[in-house]
């Protein structure tokens, strides 16, 4: 669509502000880290490292985020089996019943967080489970279930099943099929379902405070409890090195991506 | 393999159709996510619910108690004209931004979605804690405004910081759905519409606005529902005078032990938030069949 | 048709093959004898049985009764992997995450063929349909054409002795259509092997086949050569289905030595009777049918029809008419250059020898199917 020169001018102008208004926010972590003072005012004074070395030596930052990263790879794990599990029992089913249980599976996505968060608080104060790495891992799974269930139904959507068809014609039984012609057409589906799994858990927050307890904590209540309770720069130290790892990942996946789809073509 | 043959010997089949024994084949792979579904998901509501009517005793108390009490329907009136608020700015925030992400080329194309992406993955406490710095007192925002000679404004733990800081969370939610409906318009019938006649502004309003409704629709509810549930950026930015109901429901179970009222108070947001998603499921569905068909 | 000693090619007999989906009858009591070495074309309208017959012969689908031999073995249960029976796709089914090479390969590794014997039978498989500069290319950077050469290349690298097509040249225009049915005839050639050929078009399977097989609501109407069938149609839905034809109908006389049609107060005989109680029909080849005007002289002819010109269409080779009969029925006549011409609105005269007609039991579903 052809636009006057003004409208245009208009038009960018509004996106830079909206794309300042998404990332800007976020930056704003990298300065605070580096404070001398013990303070998240602004501007921050000096330079120093000592907030990135409060968070590596500090007990409690680092096995905050190492309870983090083993319930987020117990998770991610878990969520990929079970999800590509269901979203395979979903895409072989009939469509009615395959609806209503896809609906099912997708609540944990929709449930206002606080209230799940008290409905498992509850149960798990029967079950002992408040505090425990079993309880991390069950309610972190269920909540990143829907995303993988997503991811690799997306891409079984447009996997062609007659292909295993194929494969059976030329020689290959049910499960070399799979194994040789359905997995690898849908794992970029199963992968980006894992990542998706993987930050769900390692992010989650609002269920993490209910049934966390002073002996266990996931890095993002371990945030949480040191931004409302003072102003400690450690928390800007882990934002910046949160913010780090996504972008790499982030922007190292898409080339990724890209240099694989150029490679095909 | 028929069965009135019995003259065959029973060997390995690839997947037939047809055959009674694996009908249960799908539902036995979709069991084990079904079942925790219910253990960790199902079976906690249902206590939650159990308790809004049995504690302290069997009854509708705790619902008289939290329609009757004019504090509690301030906040929920609140949650829902906060809920509101940020819909609306993330509408006018998203709409020329995903209209830009579908008119420019790859590369631009690559870095607007980055822009909404690493938002996006970042972690939402992070998110919030940058928020605080900014909006706090003596943050980002004051500082500037203070070294510009203006007297700084109260920006945390108001209502208006609270909007600002949950849309910018929420934003990636309108701008994805907005963006892949905007994607599958056909530009040509701009052209034709023009070519009929139209003024660009009137073919925008007439032919292009219509036909991205469906995202604007599916993004409106996302956000919405979303932001009713909304606890911690709430909870970190605002203050008493912008409490929201998650955080009413955080404060009767945790500090006041009262199970009964903060599961009632569960129970309506809950309500909501299905009712919301039942009246909007079936209107978003034709719409988007209808935005496919071209 | 090859002689079976020289054949590759695995013999396949379906003994009153049946398939029944619920109440619905796919395949009813489908008995076919296909030999060693022969280009099979399974010919039909859609949901008449033939791709079901296909399925079953590939493993795809269960028979709900029935016997399938394939080379004299009973496979009825073996699983499609295990009957090492080539299928090529209206649909190509190439793997796109395979290169053209690995695709081909890819029945051989399943096979455990080793690497070197693997390389060269992939290259000759692909030189085979001409696709030996193709190997490191992706599916996705082919055309239609190059895709099903490839499957193809994939269906026969493993010598299968039996080879199927389900409509492979489906999706495929017309042009390259009958450029590829001529390689296949010269693959089929080449390999000796059975091939079972799956159509809806009649030309193409007259083209490809040493024999047709033409289904009609889950049962075969009729097997024989292209010339059998055109010549000598079994049933009338044989008759309309393979190329053009015109059917009398009308009022039914026969004596012991001829039947007469009577229609719209003129009446036409043929010099035979038929079997049976259902009321005949005459059906009546174009080239056998001659038009005249009113009162021209048409020595050698028995019958006549009067009717209009109705549509006149110049093909090069002749000239093809339309003619409207006085009952409402159209007949097409297809005549040489020579001669007269007529155009729109001529009044005419059908004329035929009798002993070119036909003589077929009425079949209602004839007509319906063909729309």
């Amino acid at each position: 669509m052809e636009m006057k020169p003004l409208t245009r001018l208009l038009l960018g102008l509004v996106c830079l502000l909206v794309a300042i208004w998404l990332v800007a926010p976020t930056l704003v972590v990298v300065p605070m880290s580096f404070n001398e003072n013990k303070s998240l005012a602004f501007p921050p004074q000096g330079f120093s490292w000592q907030w990135y070395q409060n968070f590596a030596t500090s007990p409690e930052w680092s096995a905050s985020f190492l309870n983090s990263l083993k319930v987020a790879s117990v998770v991610a794990v878990l969520a990929t089996v079970l999800g590509t599990l269901a979203a395979f029992g979903l895409d072989r089913m009939k469509a009615g019943p395959a609806g209503l249980l896809r609906m099912l599976m997708l609540t944990p996505m929709v449930v206002p967080g606080v209230v799940l968060a008290i409905g498992i608080y509850a149960v798990y104060l029967d079950t002992h489970l408040v505090g425990t790495m079993l309880g991390f891992v069950l309610a972190h799974t269920i909540l990143a279930l829907p995303f993988v269930l997503i991811a690799v139904s997306a891409s079984l959507e447009v996997f062609d099943r007659r292909l295993e068809t194929a494969a059976a014609s030329l020689g290959a039984g049910a499960l070399t099929a799979f194994r040789t012609v359905t997995l690898p057409l849908i794992l970029p589906g199963i992968l980006s379902g894992l990542l998706f799994a993987f930050a769900t858990s390692f992010d989650e927050i609002v269920v993490s405070l209910f049934i966390t307890n002073p002996y266990l904590k996931t890095l993002p209540v371990q945030i949480f409890s040191s931004i409302t309770r003072d102003a400690d720069p450690t928390v800007a130290a882990v934002g910046t090195i949160l913010l780090l790892a996504t972008t790499l990942l982030i922007g190292g996946g898409m080339l990724l991506l890209g240099r694989e789809r150029k490679g095909r073509q | 393999m028929s069965a009135s043959d019995p003259t065959n010997a029973p060997v390995a089949q690839p997947a037939a159709e047809g055959r009674p024994g694996w009908a249960w084949r799908p539902f036995a792979l979709a069991a084990p996510a079904l079942i925790l579904l219910v253990a960790v998901i199902g079976y906690p509501l249902f206590i939650i619910v159990l308790r809004s009517l049995s504690e302290p005793q069997w009854g509708v108390q705790n619902y008289v108690w939290f329609f009757g009490a004019p504090v509690n329907l301030t906040v929920l009136q609140r949650t829902f004209a906060i809920s509101a608020w940020v819909t609306l700015v993330c509408v006018i925030a998203a709409y020329p931004y995903a209209y830009l992400m579908t008119a420019v080329g790859p590369r631009v194309r690559l870095a607007l979605v980055l822009c909404v992406l690493i938002p996006f993955w970042v972690s939402g406490v992070v998110r919030t804690l940058s928020w605080v710095i900014l909006l706090q007192d003596s943050g980002v925002i004051n500082s500037l405004l203070r070294a510009a000679g203006f007297d700084g404004i109260k920006l945390i733990r108001t209502q208006t910081g609270v909007v600002i800081g949950m849309a910018q969370v929420l934003l990636p939610f309108m701008i994805l759905p907005l963006y892949s409906v905007m994607k599958g318009i056909d530009l040509r019938l701009m052209r034709a519409a023009q070519s009929l006649g139209a003024r660009p502004s009137r073919a925008f309003f007439t032919v292009y606005l219509p036909l991205s409704l469906p995202g604007v629709y599916a993004g409106a509810i996302i956000v919405f529902i979303l932001a009713l549930g909304f606890y911690i950026t709430p909870a970190l930015l605002g203050g008493p005078r912008s409490t929201m109901l998650s955080t009413l429901v955080q404060t009767q179970v945790l500090s006041l032990l009262q199970w009964g009222r903060g599961g009632a108070m569960g129970v309506v947001l809950l309500v909501a938030t299905f009712v919301l998603l039942a009246l909007a499921a079936p209107v978003m569905r034709s719409r988007y069949r209808e935005a496919g068909r071209h | 048709m090859k002689p079976a000693q020289e054949s590759k090619g695995a013999a396949i007999d379906l003994e009153s093959i049946s398939k029944a989906y619920g109440g619905f009858k796919a395949l009813d009591g489908v008995s076919l004898r296909i030999e060693p070495g022969e280009f099979m074309t399974l010919l039909g309208p859609s949901g008449s049985g033939k791709t079901t017959t296909l399925n079953v012969v590939a493993g795809f689908t269960d028979v709900t009764s029935g016997k399938l031999l394939v080379g004299g073995r009973n496979v009825v249960g073996v699983p499609a992997h295990k009957r090492n029976i080539g299928v090529v796709f209206q649909h190509y089914a190439l793997f796109t995450h395979m290169s053209v090479g690995r695709n081909v390969a890819y029945p051989l590794t399943l096979r455990g063929v080793d690497q070197a014997e693997r390389k060269a039978r992939v290259a000759r498989a692909l030189d085979m349909v001409k696709m030996g500069d193709f190997a490191h290319r992706y599916p996705s950077e082919l055309s239609g054409g190059q895709q099903q050469r490839v499957a193809l290349a994939r269906a026969i690298v493993f010598d299968p002795p039996l080879l199927l097509m389900d409509e492979p040249l489906g999706a495929l225009d017309k042009k390259l259509r009958e450029w590829l049915q001529l390689e296949i005839k010269r693959i089929h050639r080449e390999l000796g092997t059975t091939f079972v050929y799956v159509t809806h078009d009649q030309e193409e399977a007259l083209v490809l086949s040493d024999r047709i097989a033409v289904f009609n609501r889950g049962r075969i109407e009729q097997v024989g050569t292209g010339r059998e069938l055109y010549d000598e149609p079994a049933t009338l839905f044989v008759g309309r289905f393979i190329g053009d034809s015109t059917v009398l109908r009308g009022e039914v006389r026969s004596d012991g030595a001829s039947t007469a049609l009577t229609i719209a107060g003129e009446t036409v005989t043929a010099p035979r009777r038929i079997a049976g109680e259902t009321s005949p029909v005459m059906l009546l080849r174009p080239e056998k049918l001659a038009i005249r005007r009113p009162g021209q002289d048409a020595a050698g002819t028995t019958n006549r029809l009067p009717g209009t010109i109705a549509e006149a269409i110049y093909l090069g080779s002749g000239s093809k008419y339309e003619v409207r009969l006085d009952d409402g029925s159209t007949a097409i006549v297809r005549s040489p250059l020579t001669g007269d011409s007529f155009g729109l609105g001529d009044k005419v005269e059908l004329c035929f020898d009798g002993a070119d007609a036909k003589l077929l039991a009425e079949d209602s579903s004839a007509d319906a199917t063909l729309t």
